[in-house]
Parts: structure tokens; C-alpha cells; sequence
């Protein structure tokens, strides 16, 4: 639910990651905080437990700057991957205006991938939201590891319905900006 | 749950007659600034003294802060706890449910009395729930959808992708 400011010329849109624990979804945002120049962005502020375990959510701002007089703004967001955390996660999916699944690509973590997913659909029908009709990508993580599953199959489990994958190696930074933007343009193209 | 409007937008008149609402408040209870956040964390608006903090951050860290306490309440048997009070030595801040999809935030000071406050709160809330209302059964109004124009989305993905380009 993006707010449009007409008084204060204002737009802000929220993206959520969202995926399984340990899936790289903090990695992800913590890549765009170091990449993006620093007047583009605002504080991260991470929720995290004493591990660096996502425990409420992280958050970043990031302004696309001044566009035909409209400050335009995405809050990305990400989610905690435990399972137990699915209250706050539901919090945060609030007012979502694009998902980014971010799934991991190791073969142990297929269960992990399906339950993270399914999760999703029920939260977002919470808000009687559907990720089938809503700015949506899925984004396959940990690629570089021996143990990845093809993409061939991960497509099968998780992406039935055709929704624009991206193939990333979070920590070194591929693949997440063409992730952030096919998901922030799908949000764009829904405001006009 | 109900599905809510895709996006909500917020017109000249209402921040004008939101502005008089505050700065009117802000007056009558000695408070020094009055912030409303929706309770998706984007901050809509801010009144009295600027504050010194990153506002964006502070409005996700509010609406997060007032979700999770909803949360709460329904755990202990309440509905909602509609008004939530954080003390401390000498800055404090009150927030309140503004027609269940707004937060006001009021930051204050010593020199304001937490009464005084809870009060002057209470009748600001009421006002400001009917300018709200009001705006959002205008938003609902399929009749009264305002798009942005395509020219506007053109130029947003082309700076999507200077910002997010080839790395």
C-alpha cells in the first residue's frame, strides 16, 4: 500500500524480502546499504538478535530522488526466517507494495524453501493479497555452492506460476540489484 | 482481513487542516512535536519542533513498536491498547490510534505534564479520526482513483536504473 503525498510531494513504496532462515535476505539489503550512494540512503536499521539472527526485521530506505516533482522513496524490508517469528512477519508484510523471495539454493534447504513460501501465501492472504497478482520475483540464492539444486528444479517447486526469477550470490553482491530492480519497476508500473 | 486500497494518497487540504489540528495541539498541551506515522511506517507528516533524529527510521521503528503491542494486547484478552506511554528521564513520548490506520507520536518534555497530555491527546485524536476517515472514504471511492501519469513511471525506471544499474 504505497502512499502517495500530494501535500508534501511524496511517494513511498515497501518491499519486503521474505525466505527461509539463513536464505541471505539481510545479506541482500546489507549489499544495497554499501553499494548505494550514501545520499540515496537513509540509517539501516537492523532488529537482530545477539547472533545477527534477523529477530523483528531490518529496514532501509532508499530515494529514487525527485521524479516530475514527486520525492519518491522505497522502504526495503526484510523478514525473520525462524518460523517462530511469524507474528512479526506478518507485521512487516503490512502495506507491502513488492516481495522478494529469496530462496537457498541448497538442496538440504528444499523443505526449508517450500514451507517459507507457502508461509507467504498465507500472510499475504491475511490482506487478502495474492502473489500471483502483486509485484513479485523470487530470487535463488547461494548459487556458488557445490551443493545447489539446479535452478531447473527449484523452478518447479517454487515458481509454478512463472514469476521473474534471479539467480544471486548474495554475499558478493550478484544478482541482487537486477532482483531489487525487476521488483521495484513491477511496483512502479502498478502506481501508474 | 480485508482488502485495503492499493494506495492511499493525502491532498493539499488535508495536510492543511492536519497541520491546524496539530500546531493547535502542540499549543494547548506543551508538547514539542507531534509526529503521524502509518501503520505501514511511512511517515505522513511532522508538527512543532523538527527533531533531530532520522524521522524516516523512527516512523518504522514506531509503527513496528505499536503493531507488536497490538499483538500483546490481544495475547492478554484486550483488543487493542490504543494509546501507549514511553517515560524517560527527560525526553518521553505518547503514542495514540488515530482511526486504526494512523499513529500519532507526541514527543515531550519536562515542562509538559503526562496529564496534560493524555488529555489534550484525546480530543486531537477524535478530530484528527474524522479528517482521516473522511480522506479514506475518498480513497475507497473508485470514482475518485487518482493514477500517477505514465510519464512519471517512465522517468522512475529510468533513474531505477542509474541507481540499481550494472554492478
Amino acid at each position: 500500500m504505497s502512499m502517495i503525498n500530494y501535500a508534501s510531494r511524496e511517494i513511498n513504496c515497501k518491499i519486503v524480502y521474505y525466505g527461509p532462515g539463513l536464505g541471505g535476505k539481510t545479506t541482500n539489503i546489507e549489499y544495497v546499504y554499501e553499494q548505494v550512494a550514501p545520499d540515496t540512503r537513509g540509517k539501516l536499521i537492523s532488529l537482530a538478535t545477539e547472533t545477527e539472527r534477523t529477530l523483528f526485521f531490518d529496514f532501509l530506505p532508499v530515494d529514487l530522488g525527485t521524479i516530475r516533482g514527486f520525492k519518491t522513496r522505497f522502504h526495503l524490508y526484510t523478514v525473520p526466517g525462524q518460523v517462530y517469528y511469524n507474528a512479526s512477519r506478518k507485521l512487516i508484510l503490512r502495506g507491502v507494495d513488492g516481495v522478494v523471495f529469496v530462496a537457498d539454493s541448497q538442496i538440504e534447504r528444499s523443505d526449508a524453501n517450500v514451507e517459507a513460501m507457502h508461509n507467504l501465501y498465507d500472510n499475504l492472504a491475511e490482506q487478502g493479497l495474492d502473489p500471483r497478482r502483486m509485484p513479485f520475483v523470487i530470487q535463488y540464492n547461494k548459487r556458488d555452492l557445490p551443493n545447489a539444486a539446479p535452478v531447473t528444479e527449484l523452478e518447479q517447486t517454487l515458481n509454478p506460476t512463472g514469476v521473474p526469477f534471479f539467480e544471486a550470490v548474495a554475499t558478493r553482491g550478484t544478482g541482487v540489484f537486477d532482483t531489487l530492480k525487476a521488483v521495484s519497476k513491477q511496483v512502479i508500473k502498478q502506481l501508474s | 482481513m480485508s482488502q485495503q486500497a492499493a494506495s492511499w494518497s493525502f491532498e493539499e487540504h488535508d495536510a492543511r487542516r492536519i497541520d491546524q489540528l496539530l500546531h493547535a495541539f502542540l499549543h494547548g498541551s506543551g508538547a514539542r512535536c507531534a509526529l503521524l506515522i502509518d501503520r505501514t511506517g511511512q511517515l505522513i507528516t511532522i508538527a512543532g519542533e523538527r527533531p533531530a533524529f532520522d524521522s524516516t527510521a523512527f516512523a518504522s521503528l514506531a509503527a513496528a513498536d505499536f503493531s507488536a503491542n497490538d499483538q500483546l494486547a490481544s495475547m492478554i484478552g484486550e483488543q487493542e491498547f490504543s494509546s501507549l506511554f514511553h517515560q524517560g528521564e527527560k525526553e518521553s513520548m505518547y503514542l495514540a490510534d488515530v482511526a486504526k490506520r494512523i499513529i500519532l507520536v507526541v514527543l515531550f518534555d519536562d515542562r509538559a505534564t503526562l496529564g496534560m497530555i493524555r488529555i489534550k491527546t484525546r480530543d486531537v485524536v477524535r478530530e484528527l479520526g474524522g479528517v482521516f476517515v473522511e480522506l479514506f472514504s475518498r480513497v475507497a471511492s473508485p470514482s475518485s482513483a487518482r493514477r500517477l501519469e505514465t510519464a512519471w513511471a517512465d522517468e522512475a525506471e529510468n533513474e531505477i536504473d542509474r541507481l540499481f544499474g550494472s554492478r
